[in-house]
């Protein structure tokens, strides 16, 4: 039995804004019935503003819930902040969605994805597209039809870490298994990626270093009538020298190891190496 | 609201007389009945005489064949890996496509051990390719497992004509039957039905969860699972679970007593809702041959809707039955039963099975019958393929 929130529960029972409209200004759709479960969402967009909203649903509890959501929350809402909704959104909207069912939460931001991009209105298609992703998408889980950037998505959206993880979001690798490796690759080289984005080039890490020292570590020491100036960077080693009271202090090594170097690398690199020099 | 219960494939209610003799080894009669004082006289007779009871059931040799487990996944691990592991010469080992996942998943074990694995197809209406079975057996086939009904469908396969097949090949080949889905439906006669070992399992036949048994017949030698004690003489150790050894038995009795009934009254209650729903509902579909069924079970694929949201909604009535579908389970995959039947993607994801017991009433059954239709209209109403939906009226109409 799912622990599903009463928020959910209501949604299935008394769906809102269920069926279709005649005239749409835009219809996207996400999955298909031979996967179980398809989501069709129709909207009427005036002005730049969602006027109406209405789904048709095949799929279980969570994923009727997840679609009815939807629709109440673009209904009155700008094209722009509709393209800011995520499934993450969706998912809280709801109270939170059991891990197995969160792939109904991207069915939603899918179709309404898919609806963006069929509206005649609509030019700026780049703006859908996430900057990581490559230009060409490939289909990663042949069973469920999930393609890489769907999967590079949920691991953005909602910081997924694990092959599990993915099949809970997308379904992808949840049927044969066959493209489970295949997903691996995808999480590791999304996160290599991240941290190669997020490493300091030597100027910028020597001035981030430097920064610290004056404006956090010797704020502290100079309290107790102590002060530190940077001598030198050399690689990960940072030479310092103690001033005013740290300097001879008998502590000065505890001092330098326990509050110097830790701070360095908790803010900047755990490689980092704090050596006094006279 | 009421609670009309109508999963009785998944597990059954404890029957209040099933209760009432086993209370008093939960509480007096505590003994350990291997001991030698007096005071461990009674559970030691009361498990011979639940032996002697089991033996009957299966209407088997000699009680030396029975051996008790704690369930029907035991019993078949027990079964085929005791079987397989006193006898590491032949590799080829034989099962179904539908059968049930202690089976399945064991065998897919043997597969990535080594073992040769032949898994034998079914029909559209569930009932297996006895020509697949017979092609497949050779000389190097160490043990052929085949359920004797389907748990799903509730399909019954023709197990003493598949024991003639196999025998037929290699004499030397053991046959498993897991007949956890019959017991309490149809008799089980163990010699009628030529199989070495058969399994069965206490909560489905109104005995707690907990308790299973093996027929284990005298040619077949088992290496056990459990090594530990003397007890069922050597092939499984571990003290005897006396409460529910007497529960089970007392069980079968009342099971026995009850499959005119079941054969009669249940069936005619499960044809009912069948045909009411059939007529009631134009998308609905039955999912298996109509004939060579166990007389509780039926399964109906609602098409162009999925199963969870059907349960979701029985469930806010008060009715339980469980689904095919791949959402209710967890797994992304709908039933491998119903896949292997080639049931159509439209109705796979929306099938459901009602399975009923000896306590099911027909104020009950009338008022599912009476409810389906306008559920299934509700959820229809939500469904993107109203045209296709359409068209299936036109054609029922």
């Amino acid at each position: 039995m799912w622990d599903y929130s009463d928020k959910v529960i209501d949604h299935y029972r008394n769906p809102r804004n269920v069926g279709k409209i005649d005239n749409a200004d835009a219809v996207g759709t996400a999955g298909s019935l031979a996967c179980g479960d398809q989501l069709k969402i129709y909207l009427k967009i005036n002005n730049g503003i969602v006027t109406d909203a209405k789904f048709q649903t095949f799929g279980c509890g969570s994923a009727v819930a997840s679609s009815s959501i939807l629709t109440e929350m673009i209904i009155g809402k700008s094209i722009e902040d509709v393209k800011k909704i995520t499934n993450k959104d969706i998912a809280d909207q709801l109270d939170g969605l059991p891990p197995e069912k969160m792939h109904c939460s991207v069915m939603g931001y899918e179709a309404l994805e898919d609806a963006l991009k069929n509206w005649d209105d609509y030019t700026d298609l780049d703006d859908l597209r996430n900057e990581n992703k490559e230009s060409s998408d490939k289909i990663v889980c042949t069973c469920f039809g999930v393609t890489e950037n769907m999967i590079w998505d949920a691991i953005k959206t909602n910081g997924l870490k694990t092959v599990e993880e993915i099949t809970n979001y997308t379904k992808a690798g949840g049927a044969c298994g066959r493209c489970k490796n295949a997903i691996q690759d995808i999480i590791d080289t999304y996160y290599k990626k991240e941290s190669e984005e997020s490493t300091l080039s030597p100027a910028q890490k020597i001035l981030k270093i430097n920064n610290i020292i004056e404006n956090q570590i010797s704020l502290e020491l100079k309290k107790d009538g102590g002060d530190i100036t940077l001598v030198d960077i050399q690689g990960d080693k940072v030479m310092v020298k103690l001033r005013g009271k740290c300097s001879g202090c008998k502590n000065s090594h505890l001092t330098l190891k326990a509050f110097v170097e830790t701070t360095l690398k908790e803010t900047v690199d755990p490689n980092i190496e704090v050596v006094e020099v006279q | 609201m009421n609670l009309i219960y109508l999963d009785n494939n998944a597990t059954t209610k404890v029957d209040p007389q099933v209760l009432d003799v086993m209370l008093p080894y939960l509480k007096d009669e505590y003994a350990n009945p291997s001991s030698i004082y007096d005071f461990a006289k009674q559970s030691n007779h009361a498990v011979k005489e639940a032996r002697g009871v089991i033996k009957n059931f299966f209407n088997a040799e000699n009680e030396k064949e029975i051996i008790f487990t704690s369930c029907g996944s035991e019993s078949a691990n027990m079964a085929i890996r005791g079987v397989l592991n006193m006898n590491k010469n032949n590799r080829h080992v034989i099962t179904t496509k539908v059968e049930h996942p202690c089976v399945l998943n064991l065998y897919q074990a043997l597969e990535k051990e080594g073992y040769k694995v032949d898994y034998i197809g079914v029909n559209s209406n569930g009932e297996l390719d006895l020509e697949q079975l017979e092609c497949s057996i050779n000389d190097d086939t160490a043990i052929v497992s085949i359920m004797y009904a389907n748990n799903e469908t509730g399909v019954i396969f023709p197990i003493e004509k598949i024991s003639e097949i196999i025998k037929s090949k290699n004499k030397e080949t053991k046959f498993f039957v897991d007949a956890v889905q019959v017991a309490g439906k149809i008799p089980i006669d163990v010699q009628a039905m030529g199989a070495d070992l058969v399994g069965i399992s206490g909560h489905k036949f109104h005995a707690p969860k907990g308790i299973g048994a093996l027929y284990v017949n005298s040619k077949t030698i088992l290496k056990p699972l459990i090594i530990g004690g003397h007890q069922e003489r050597g092939r499984r150790a571990g003290t005897e679970n006396v409460p529910y050894i007497v529960g089970m038995a007392k069980a079968a009795e009342l099971a026995v007593d009850q499959l005119k009934f079941e054969n009669t009254e249940v069936k005619r209650l499960r044809d009912k809702l069948e045909s009411n729903i059939l007529k009631n509902v134009y998308n609905a579909r039955l999912n298996a041959s109509i004939v060579n069924r166990v007389p509780n079970t039926t399964n109906i694929g609602f098409e162009y809707i999925e199963g969870e949201l059907i349960l979701l909604h029985l469930s806010d009535l008060g009715i339980c039955a469980s689904s095919g579908s791949a959402c209710t389970s967890g797994s992304l995959e709908p039933s491998h039963v119903l896949r292997a039947m080639n049931v159509p993607f439209t109705a796979i994801h929306g099938s459901i099975r009602f399975s009923l017991s000896r306590y099911t009433t027909e104020q009950e059954i009338d008022y599912v019958c009476e409810k389906m239709p306008s559920i299934i209209d509700k959820l229809t109403n939500l469904s993107p393929f109203q045209d296709e939906l359409a068209a299936l009226k036109r054609l029922k109409n």
